[in-house]
């Protein structure tokens, strides 16, 4: 033992070590903080601000705020429950829609129960659906279908389908194939096997997906009224456009407590089904 | 040198984990603390470094009333107690290196410990310490890719960094295999002979206690119900701690020691035999 | 009790119980009545002429929009760039302020439960419950058009979403880590950098890229209310009609969320 720690030469060993650092190579290492910081220069370079709008604006902003204290429910109140009603509407809707249609496409999208033409198929779907804002999509059916909460509701069962799709797809190629083969090894046949092997597996997971989405649905109908497509996201803009700060604070505020209460009620039932 | 009188903690809750526990540790003593499973021990020592806040009595380390201290100051005392714990506690994002120096926080200001800029005495002697512990040649592994046992060996070593005077110690063995149970206690063992230190060691393994400890204190429901030399370890004592069972297979015989200790041994090296090939 | 012994002591099984089986049925009518309802609520507002004729109207649009006009994407580049950069100095000043925010929201690592916790769970809530589209409407008015309203949109919204994530790390990281740093005599700052940081290091990049891809595509609408980017592009094609600069857009949009999401993937894979 002593001679081995005598042999050991702590001194040099420690002079020798340096701290680990984040990125292992020397010379990738350099090459990212040099990159990060050019990119730093010249995206904070390319953001012109207008500091004299930008000074008048704080006054506005400054109302803005004031404008919580009270906010105004009453002058627009007509507006902004016809608005509210419209966004609830198309929520609810959309959802069951939503949900409805992306079991199919789940189904196909997922590797392990659908053919490959199927699958790709479906998978396509669910990637456009998922790439573009829901505001986007909205513009496109708005032109198809005209003005309206309908192209709304259209809108968000479209990005219900490509949310859900994807996320119960990947549920389904992760089961436990045991069960499905037990399931498949009575004899049963391919809608009894996704009733009995496949579907108590995912069921909780799909319901709580469920409600998360309703949520989404909610917040993303407040803005698809800026596209005219329906819902409080018209009124809020337009009482904006009016600087009638006081009924938007007051809408903004009857949002953010809907969107309360729907997160409180999907976390409840999240954690009901689980 | 580590005095504790009438200590006693309440949890919120309500439950009385500790109920007037009065015991003193003089240095250079390694004490074993045994009971059942919610008695109290892991309370006791982490009152005694205050990580959990004793409702009443008075923990005395050296000259300093640890209980009496205020942030900074309890701090410093912390810097004198090393504690080891059962599940290893180690950064595990962390390299062994920076697991070991972290022992030396309570020296080293914020900006300097952030830039892991430690000074030179401290690295010399975390590599002298893992020499010794047969572990310098994994420094820069990440703590998460080493084994229970070598995960342990850096708790030891992170703990002595502190340079302290007394050891807390946590059920060190619960989480390991019988062999390295042993050569983990025999490790701690040692090092607190060479510094002489004193040590109270969490250990619910009745044998390792006996066979490692000068001393061992029974705690039953937060009360002390034992206190003596191992070879005082009879059946009686052992109902007084645990409760009613058959204990007479449990108590230490010398002459079948070595057969008792070569049985899981034997297993446990042709386990790893099977695992490394 | 889905077992019912009968009155001449047969078993009969059955999945529910009469009540739960009537409470069920309910619950689905209850379910369909509402849905029908508020579709009616939507049929009345909507002319269904338009509707009917939307098949047409599709064709007509694609017909519109194919070939895209090609040379257009030269007048893309730079709006492109302005809304990666909106989504990426967005994303960097959501961090900026989410990871302190979600410091003082865990209640693990808060300074005060009864004062400062709520105030900091008031804040990721407030930023999450409103649309970055609707941050941007209201910046706009404050700070005028442009890239500026754009990124503070996109980081107002996104502190909430990182703030939550990540103070739900927090408050799920070992606690003995953090003991056995606090048992060495550190500090509180450094507690926080030894045995706090090192555990959620991970989840914090991971929260970070994952907003990151998010952001890149909504980053493509704040245009539509003058908050900079390619959707101000957008809005103007469309204003004007020209649907197969449209679809330019729309194909470049489209290339760009592909990439950010291959990069954040692997940046993802790469961190776990």
């Amino acid at each position: 033992m002593t001679t081995a720690a005598l042999s050991f030469d702590a001194r040099a060993a420690a002079r020798a070590w340096r701290p680990p650092p984040l990125i292992e190579s020397v010379w990738l290492r350099y090459t990212v903080y040099l990159g990060a910081l050019l990119y730093l220069v010249v995206g904070l370079g390319s953001v012109e601000v207008n500091w004299v709008r930008a000074a008048e604006g704080l006054e506005r902003g400054a109302r803005f705020l004031a404008a919580f204290f009270p906010p105004d429910f009453v002058t627009h109140w007509f507006d902004i429950q016809e608005g509210i009603l419209e966004s609830l509407t198309m929520t609810v809707v959309s959802t069951v829609f939503g949900v409805i249609l992306s079991v199919p496409f789940a189904l196909g999208a997922a590797r392990n129960i659908a053919p490959l033409p199927i699958y790709l198929f479906c998978r396509s779907v669910i990637a456009i659906s998922r790439t573009f804002q829901e505001v986007i999509i909205a513009i496109l059916f708005v032109a198809m279908f005209g003005f309206g909460p309908l192209a709304g509701m259209i809108t968000l069962a479209f990005a219900t389908i490509g949310f859900l799709g994807k996320l119960l797809a990947e549920d389904i190629e992760d089961i436990d194939p045991s069960q499905a083969e037990a399931v498949r090894a009575t004899g049963a046949s391919w809608f009894q096997l996704l009733a009995w092997g496949i579907q108590p597996q995912v069921l909780p997971r799909f319901i709580g997906l469920t409600a998360y989405r309703f949520d989404i649905n909610f917040r993303e109908s407040a803005v698809l009224g800026l596209v005219g497509a329906g819902g409080i996201g018209d009124t809020l803009n337009s009482s904006l456009d009016r600087y009638e700060f006081g009924t938007s604070a007051a809408i903004l505020l009857i949002i953010i407590a809907i969107v309360l209460a729907c997160e409180y009620a999907s976390g409840w039932i999240r954690r009901a089904v689980q | 040198m580590l005095a504790i009188e009438g200590l006693t903690k309440r949890y919120p809750t309500g439950d009385l984990a500790l109920d007037n526990v009065s015991l003193t540790v003089p240095k250079g003593q390694v004490m074993a603390l045994i009971g059942p499973s919610g008695a109290g021990k892991s309370t006791l020592i982490r009152c005694v470094n205050r990580l959990v806040e004793p409702t009443s009595g008075r923990v005395v380390l050296g000259e300093t009333e640890i209980t009496q201290l205020g942030d900074l100051a309890l701090r410093r005392a912390r810097r004198r107690m090393g504690m080891i714990f059962q599940e290893y506690a180690l950064i595990e994002r962390l390299t062994v290196m920076e697991n070991v120096l972290s022992g030396r926080l309570g020296y080293v200001g914020f900006w300097r410990s952030w830039f892991r800029r430690f000074p030179l005495a401290d690295i010399e002697e975390a590599f002298r310490l893992l020499h010794r512990v047969g572990l310098d040649h994994m420094v820069d592994k990440r703590a998460d890719a080493l084994s229970g046992g070598q995960r342990q060996r850096v708790g030891i070593v992170r703990a002595l960094m502190q340079n302290p005077e007394l050891l807390l110690v946590d059920e060190p063995t619960a989480s390991l295999d019988p062999k390295t149970s042993r050569q983990i206690m025999r490790l701690i063992i040692e090092l607190a002979k060479e510094r002489g230190l004193s040590a109270i060691i969490n250990i619910h393994d009745v044998l390792l206690a006996q066979q490692f400890a000068e001393r061992i204190v029974g705690l039953r429901a937060g009360r002390i119900v034992f206190d003596g030399a191992p070879e005082e370890m009879t059946p009686e004592v052992l109902t007084r701690i645990y409760g009613e069972e058959d204990w007479s297979k449990t108590i230490r015989r010398d002459e079948d020691e070595e057969s008792k200790d070569g049985g899981p041994t034997a297993v446990t090296d042709a386990l790893k035999v099977v695992a490394a090939q | 009790m889905p077992v019912i012994t009968k009155a001449n002591g047969a078993r009969l099984w059955m999945r529910r119980s009469t009540a739960g089986d009537l409470a069920t049925w309910f619950g689905w009518l209850l379910g369909v009545a509402l849905t029908v309802v508020c579709f009616q609520f939507i049929s009345e507002q909507t002319i269904w002429a338009f509707v009917w004729d939307a098949p047409r109207q599709a064709g007509d649009l694609l017909d519109r929009s194919v070939p895209p006009r090609w040379d257009y994407a030269n007048e893309l580049w730079k709006p492109m760039w302005d809304t990666i950069n909106i989504a990426t100095l967005g994303t960097l000043l959501a961090v900026l302020i989410a990871a302190p925010t979600a410091f003082l929201a865990a209640h693990n690592t808060t300074p005060s439960r009864v004062l400062v916790r709520p105030i900091a769970l008031f804040v990721i809530v407030a930023s999450r419950s409103v649309n970055s589209l609707i941050w941007a409407l209201i910046l706009v008015i404050i700070f005028g058009p442009g890239m500026f309203a754009g990124i503070l949109a996109i980081g107002l919204r996104s502190i909430g979403f990182i703030g939550k994530l990540l103070y739900e790390a927090i408050e799920e990281i070992d606690p003995t880590q953090v003991e056995a740093v606090r048992a060495t005599g550190a500090s509180g700052a450094q507690v926080l950098v030894w045995g706090i940081v090192p555990q959620i290091a991970p989840a914090f990049a991971g929260i970070t890229v994952f907003r990151w891809d998010i952001n890149i595509r909504e980053a493509t609408v704040l245009g539509l209310v003058g908050a900079g980017g390619i959707g101000v592009q957008l809005e103007a094609s469309i204003g004007r009609l020209e649907w197969e600069q449209v679809s330019m857009i729309l194909l470049l949009i489209l290339a760009t969320v592909i990439v950010s999401e291959w990069v954040s993937a692997r940046v993802r894979h790469a961190i776990i």
